[in-house]
């Protein structure tokens, strides 16, 4: 079976774009969540 | 953590292309300087408009155009990486140095577009999401698509694009665009001009060995250094009408004038430089003091508004 094999810096950059995708995704839920709680509190929250 | 070492077969045993892109690539298609004049302004326009914001619904906002703006960055490198991997200035970008394939620009910059757009829309209001919208779609299509390679007024009329966060900030705040908001437009928008061809001086081979019109190229230096000292006579006069309007102070007034003094006195030097002059070192200073001094009225506006909000008398 012909296969490709990632390199060392393919895998370092791989690595590196899936943390900081899930970083962006986390911080979407965090940026929601708080939204939420401003927008449901009637902009008194901060 | 585990890492996927093989892939499956290629039917057809094509090239497999295995990005080496790093989230650093991936960040500096959003122009990073750029960005950072962006987010300062559109942060002025959101200080300086009357009412009050949620601070973490401000923090969204810029946010939003911080990257809308980033994303139109990004338009801009996938359009030009032709261009872009001949000129010195911009041959280690992303693209044209093969770190990034066009694609993934075009990619990364549309879905960027879409999500602050939406997320502003839906977080603060639609009227500042529609002019993030506006913006991005001038920068990518209008000026970078159109203008770009086809007037040497491309930089006057595309500065625009420049121009908008402040309003965008004010919009944000006040949810309507007013006199106030189009004079914040008009500091930039008229500012943009003498910043970049101040630039464009000392990078005229650059431009010209890609055929982009700038101004210098088709027209000359010496009309370009007469339309340098044009627009920053009336940067220097537009930054002191929030003054005038009443929506900032005396004492702004006079750091303003005193700033747009600086401003046209080092116009003046580029109006007086040799023709032919190689180094134009007056040239560089006055593109280092554009940046400053945009940065520097924006920051005396933020003041002046935190002043007169704690009621401090100067």
């Amino acid at each position: 079976m012909e296969t490709v094999t990632l390199t060392e810096s393919q895998k370092k950059a791989r690595r590196g774009r899936n943390i900081a995708l899930g970083a962006v995704l986390l911080g979407l839920v965090v940026l929601f969540y708080i939204v939420t709680l401003v927008k449901f509190s009637g902009g008194m929250v901060g | 953590m585990a890492v996927i070492e093989h892939h499956e077969t290629i039917p057809g045993g094509g090239e497999v292309y295995l990005s080496e892109a790093s989230p650093r690539d991936f960040f500096e298609l959003l122009k990073p300087r750029v960005m950072s004049l962006v987010v300062f302004t559109a942060l002025a326009g959101l200080v300086v408009a009357p009412g009050t914001i949620n601070p973490f619904i401000g923090a969204i906002a810029i946010l939003c155009i911080a990257v809308g703006a980033g994303a139109s960055g990004a338009l801009n490198m996938w359009y030009d990486a032709d261009i872009d991997a001949v000129m010195t200035r911009t041959a280690k970008r992303p693209i044209p140095s093969g770190r990034i394939r066009p694609q993934e620009a075009l990619a990364f910059g549309l879905t960027l577009s879409a999500f602050s757009v939406a997320i502003l829309g839906l977080v603060v209001n639609w009227l500042s999401a529609g002019l993030l919208a506006f913006t991005i779609f001038f920068y990518a299509v209008i000026y970078t698509m159109w203008l770009k390679r086809s007037t040497p007024q491309n930089i006057v009329i595309g500065g625009a694009a420049g121009a908008f966060p402040p309003m965008i900030g004010w919009a944000c705040v006040t949810g309507g665009v007013s006199i106030e908001s189009v004079v914040l437009f008009l500091i930039t928008f008229l500012w943009t001009p003498a910043h970049f061809w101040a630039l464009a001086l000392f990078k005229m081979r650059d431009y010209d060995a890609v055929g982009v019109p700038m101004l210098p190229n088709v027209a000359g230096e010496a009309t370009t250094k007469v339309q340098i000292l044009v627009y920053a006579v009336l940067t220097a006069a537009i930054a002191v009408v929030p003054s005038v309007l009443g929506f900032a102070s005396l004492g702004y007034g006079l750091f303003a004038a005193a700033l747009g003094l600086g401003f046209v006195w080092y116009s003046v030097g580029v109006l007086r430089m040799p023709e032919g002059d190689r180094a134009m070192v007056p040239a560089k200073k006055l593109f280092a003091f554009s940046i400053v001094y945009l940065f520097a009225v924006f920051s005396g506006l933020m003041l002046d508004h935190l002043i007169a909000s704690f009621g401090w008398v100067l």
